[in-house]
């Protein structure tokens, strides 16, 4: 059945829509705007534009610190949460239990629980394991937070998966593990791909764990923005929120094409 | 959840899985095959385990041990002033939120299903490309805009609209208003699955049998759609209630919300009891609305075909 002309709903109705969804985008493109100003302090441009505040993020040892600490830990998380959630998916589809079933659903309870209340368990638990300030205090908490999105996309693209071809593989004398190299992850890499660019995004953007366990030795690029918000708004901050946003959506824009690529 | 919603989105339905499982035979040379793809879950498992549900447990035993064992610290619930005023301003915040998003989140998504093609797709970038940028890029949006000596201060003190500026942060208003920016897309995109699943020709009947057009509105539509609403209403009110860093940015300090209440506890004054007390109230208050929300709807269909 085909929904009606889309012309049936009032140019009112329309248009409020349409100006919610500026309300949703349009603010956020402010930071592109103040990110180029010539004043010393956070505001639009006035006399002309500069790009004194990117060379400023640059040149900071601070700042480029903070994205180098960000980079390692989202990239070691993410690492942990695909492998692990992709293989869990994978166990979980083929089992198709209701045991596996609560597995998944476990899979996902960091999504609901509030951040806050995660934070205050794994900082508890780390200063007993002595983790705090540590790389891998950081990375193992993003990675465990990261994986429900991991394992959502790759249940997403298993369900599209046949079977079948599983099955092929395992008759005609294939180990577990070369079906699993050479039939199943080719099949579901975009899924794959998608959960890995969500569980990037998920760590490179966290600050609540990270206030809690990162102590002083570890600095994240939000816990820098964090700080820069609350002490010193510096416009270098708008610059660092205009790169974030950029690599956000260019993410973001990968994830769509793969995504259309497979449904060609 | 993100991710859940992002799939939403693209609602192309995929096979079930369950004809795949009634497709495999069950094979007795592998019996113990399930068992190999237990092993596949392992590592996930006991991640969550150890380093997810573990530390969560023991927030809720320290709830109740800290300082002595008992229930001390719930008790706090009723007596203390300060928790008090605390948790009237969560929830007031927190239902307010919920409220305004809703009713805006149902103008977009209705739009959305009365949309052409290339409508539809320019209006779902709109609302999930904000999804996915960083909350505190979000917010530090809003503060820049809200500030005394913000953009929109300045913009209307320059045009003559106000003399003095409007205090629009480290209030009620900017968290507000930080906070619903953040939670439409939670609304959004619930609210339009659903919507896409209504049969279009329940209201073509009802406008055939001569009801006008609100009326087939009101009748027909917005009962079928309720489910996406409540679904999408208890979500956002959820996130809402342990909502940080929106509301510790533009409320700076002063409208003090639950989850910034518990840091304070925990980070600057070190009371352990209190604290987890609270996280835990936290805890209990979102399953029982998810119990709530399980019983009305299909938990599953809102989290995708998972």
């Amino acid at each position: 059945m085909a929904f009606p002309a889309p012309g049936n709903i009032s140019v009112m109705t329309r248009s409020m829509a349409w100006a919610v969804v500026c309300f949703l985008v349009l603010p956020i493109s402010i930071v592109f705007a103040v990110s180029l100003t010539d004043q010393p302090y956070l505001s639009l441009p006035h006399d002309g534009l500069s790009l004194q505040y990117y060379r400023g993020l640059l040149t900071s040892r601070a700042w480029l610190t903070s994205i180098w600490h960000s980079l390692v830990i989202a990239i070691a998380s993410t690492a942990i949460a695909v492998t692990a959630g992709t293989l869990c998916a994978i166990g979980c589809w083929r089992i198709n239990s209701r045991a596996s079933d609560a597995v998944r659903v476990l899979m996902l309870i960091p999504i609901i629980v509030p951040t806050i209340v995660y934070a205050l368990g794994i900082y508890q638990l780390w200063v007993d394991l002595k983790l705090i300030g540590s790389f891998a205090g950081v990375i193992i908490a993003h990675a465990v937070t990261g994986l429900p999105y991991v394992v959502i996309t790759v249940s997403t693209a298993l369900a599209g998966f046949d079977p079948k071809l599983e099955q092929a593989s395992q008759s005609l004398g294939a180990s577990m593990i070369q079906t699993l190299r050479l039939v199943i992850v080719p099949n579901i890499l975009p899924g794959i791909i998608s959960g890995a660019i969500f569980a990037f995004i998920h760590s490179w953007d966290e600050v609540v764990i990270v206030l809690f366990i990162a102590g002083r030795s570890v600095f994240t690029l939000p816990q820098r923005i964090w700080d820069g918000i609350n002490e010193s708004l510096d416009p270098t901050i708008a610059a660092v929120a205009a790169v974030l946003i950029l690599t956000t959506v260019s993410l973001l824009f990968i994830d769509i094409a793969i995504r259309q690529r497979r449904s060609q | 959840m993100r991710a859940l919603l992002s799939r939403i989105a693209s609602t192309e339905t995929s096979p079930a899985t369950d004809v795949a499982g009634a497709l495999r035979p069950p094979s007795p040379r592998r019996l113990h095959g399930a068992m190999r793809y237990w092993l596949l879950i392992m590592p996930a498992l006991l991640l969550m385990l150890a380093f997810y549900l573990y530390p969560i447990g023991r927030v809720l035993w320290i709830s109740v041990t800290e300082p002595k064992p008992g229930l001390d610290n719930f008790a706090l619930l009723a007596t203390s002033a300060s928790i008090h005023k605390m948790l009237v301003t969560t929830a007031r915040i927190s239902i307010l939120t919920t409220v305004i998003t809703l009713v805006l989140a149902y103008l977009v998504a209705y739009t959305l299903v009365h949309s052409g093609e290339r409508g539809k797709r320019w209006m779902l970038l709109g609302v999930i490309v904000p999804l996915w940028i960083s909350v505190l890029v979000r917010a530090f949006a809003w503060f820049i805009l809200l500030r005394r000596e913000g953009l929109i201060n300045n913009v209307l003190i320059a045009s003559g609209i106000i003399d003095s500026p409007l205090s629009l942060i480290w209030n009620e208003t900017g968290v507000v208003i930080g906070m619903v920016h953040y939670m439409l897309p939670f609304g959004i995109l619930p609210i339009y699955a659903n919507m896409n699943d209504i049969d279009q020709r329940c209201v073509a009947a009802a406008r055939g049998l001569g009801a006008t057009r609100g009326a087939a509105f009101r009748k027909v539509f917005l009962p079928l759609s309720m489910p996406g609403v409540i679904g999408a209403g208890i979500l956002v009110f959820v996130f809402s209630l342990g909502f940080f860093v929106t509301p510790a940015l533009l409320g700076g300090g002063k409208t003090l919300m639950i989850a910034e209440y518990i840091k304070v506890q925990i980070l600057e004054i070190v009371r352990w009891g209190v604290g987890t007390m609270l996280a835990a109230t936290l805890l209990v208050v979102i399953g029982l609305l998810l119990a709530i929300l399980g019983r009305i709807i299909d938990l599953r269909k809102l989290f995708g075909s998972v």
